[in-house]
């Protein structure tokens, strides 16, 4: 059994929010500025020319890209033959995170649901976890803002609509929510499982690199003719026109009952701050 | 498309003037509401109070900033949704504000109001909070400093950039998705 200190946790997942939240991932700037070059509209080509922007002062200045820094979400792998020592993992990722967005001057966005008082320190965090074969800890982050969290939708469709179906409901959503989301987004879909896995798939499948392609060749066509579907739309960036509403689509599938056919959109706007510690 | 340079308060003249797609680099005090606050401001004007800022020519910002770090006014400070404060703004609009910042759709219901009234809806860019923030020269807190990021900030501002999503004459600038399913 390999034990992991806590604080070696817990310094790690602090250092991996202020990185997330200050520096865009490499690969969704390559894709914001290869975008700038093929986009048509020009208010499209100044939005993505400001995010540019911002995101060179962000990362130069310890700057919060955005100010809704989220909630903080975290997908953890936990191998059966590890354990944590000096604390439980709940506790450590929970400390860790409300350090983190003080000293990140990063916003604390949680509420109470109904009377919405702040909790004041960003907890809870958002916590999935997955025992997993091996003696490896990974923790994946994700600052998960409201504004595109809002337009993310899970619907129960019958086998019979198949992926069709899927498509409709997908592109249907999209155009739905317009602008709202701030656009160019990056949309995660989930399809399968249950009514709850779906959109917890559909959220996992937006820690995957813009420029990968899924390993499946049928879900990376079905990933490129949603991408292609979306950007027929004609949002554009911040819902002003153009051909760049989307990034990327990313699609994980999961065996489903024979009489269902969950499917998931979790949508995530440009700002997509995740990151991920092996330990 | 024009490029406006306007100062608060805002005058009627300065609004009607506004088309959908023109530029506007705003400068002046500008106060920060966003869906609590509204709340809380809906409730004074119920119980007979008033509102915790000067309304008459007033820009409402839909923010809820990220804190300050050392020696900077404001952390970063972003557009929100807007339409999720659409059921307040006819209210607010009807106390004399002339204009309203955030980013995303409005309802009908809004846009007939800012009809009504001779107001404005401002976009500013989503996501672009870090770059805004050069533009807020001072920040304070004017109310409710209970709701955190949602408290009520009079922000002076320099050149904020934003665009006229929607004009007092029914122009709108977003564009209708084309939906071929």
């Amino acid at each position: 059994m390999r034990i992991i200190e806590a604080s070696a946790v817990h310094a790690a997942v602090r250092q991996m929010i202020l990185a997330a939240n200050r520096v865009l991932g490499d690969d969704v700037y390559a894709a914001l500025k290869s975008s700038m070059e093929s986009e048509t509209s020009a208010s499209g080509r100044e939005v993505l020319r400001q995010l540019l922007e911002n995101a060179d002062l962000a990362a130069s200045g310890g700057l919060a890209l955005c100010q809704d820094t989220g909630a903080a979400v975290f997908f953890v792998e936990m191998g059966e033959d590890v354990r944590l020592g000096g604390g439980s993992l709940q506790h450590v990722l929970n400390s860790a995170m409300a350090q983190a967005y003080e000293e990140g001057c990063l916003r604390k966005s949680m509420c109470h649901p109904l009377t919405r008082c702040n909790t004041g320190d960003n907890r809870p965090a958002i916590v999935h976890t997955e025992l997993v074969e091996g003696d490896r800890l990974t923790i994946r982050y994700m600052a998960k803002g409201g504004g595109s969290e809002n337009m993310s939708r899970c619907t129960m469709l019958t086998p019979a609509q198949g992926w069709q179906g899927i498509k409709e409901f997908v592109v249907r959503r999209m155009a739905e929510a317009g602008p709202n989301p701030c656009p160019p987004t990056i949309v995660g879909v989930g399809i399968g499982g249950t009514f709850d896995l779906a959109p917890a798939r559909a959220k996992r499948a937006l820690f995957r690199r813009l420029d990968d392609v899924h390993p499946d060749a049928e879900v990376a066509a079905m990933e490129t003719e949603l991408l292609d579907a979306l950007n027929a739309l004609g949002i554009g960036p911040m819902g002003l026109g153009g051909r760049t509403t989307c990034l990327a689509v990313k699609i994980a599938l999961h065996p489903c009952h024979i009489a269902s056919l969950p499917v998931a959109v979790n949508v995530q706007c440009h700002s997509a701050r995740h990151r991920e510690v092996i330990l | 498309m024009a490029t406006w340079h306007l100062t608060t308060p805002l005058r009627s003249e300065d609004v009607l003037q506004l088309r959908a797609g023109d530029v506007v680099l705003l400068s002046g005090d500008i106060y920060t509401a966003r869906d609590a606050a509204h709340k809380r401001i809906m409730e004074q004007l119920d119980s007979g109070g008033t509102p915790p800022f000067p309304t008459e020519g007033a820009v409402v910002y839909y923010v809820g900033p990220a804190p300050a770090p050392p020696g900077r006014p404001i952390g970063s400070a972003g557009p929100t949704t807007s339409g999720r404060m659409d059921s307040y703004t006819p209210r607010m609009l009807a106390l004399g504000v002339r204009a309203t910042i955030g980013k995303g759709k409005r309802s009908d219901t809004v846009r007939n109001a800012m009809c009504e009234h001779g107001a404005v809806y401002l976009g500013a860019t989503g996501g672009a909070g870090a770059l805004l923030s050069q533009c807020v020269l001072a920040a304070e807190v004017v109310a409710y400093e209970e709701l955190g990021p949602e408290a009520v900030r009079r922000l002076t501002v320099r050149d904020f950039p934003l665009l006229v999503i929607n004009d007092a004459c029914g122009g709108e600038l977003y564009v209708t998705p084309k939906l071929d399913l």
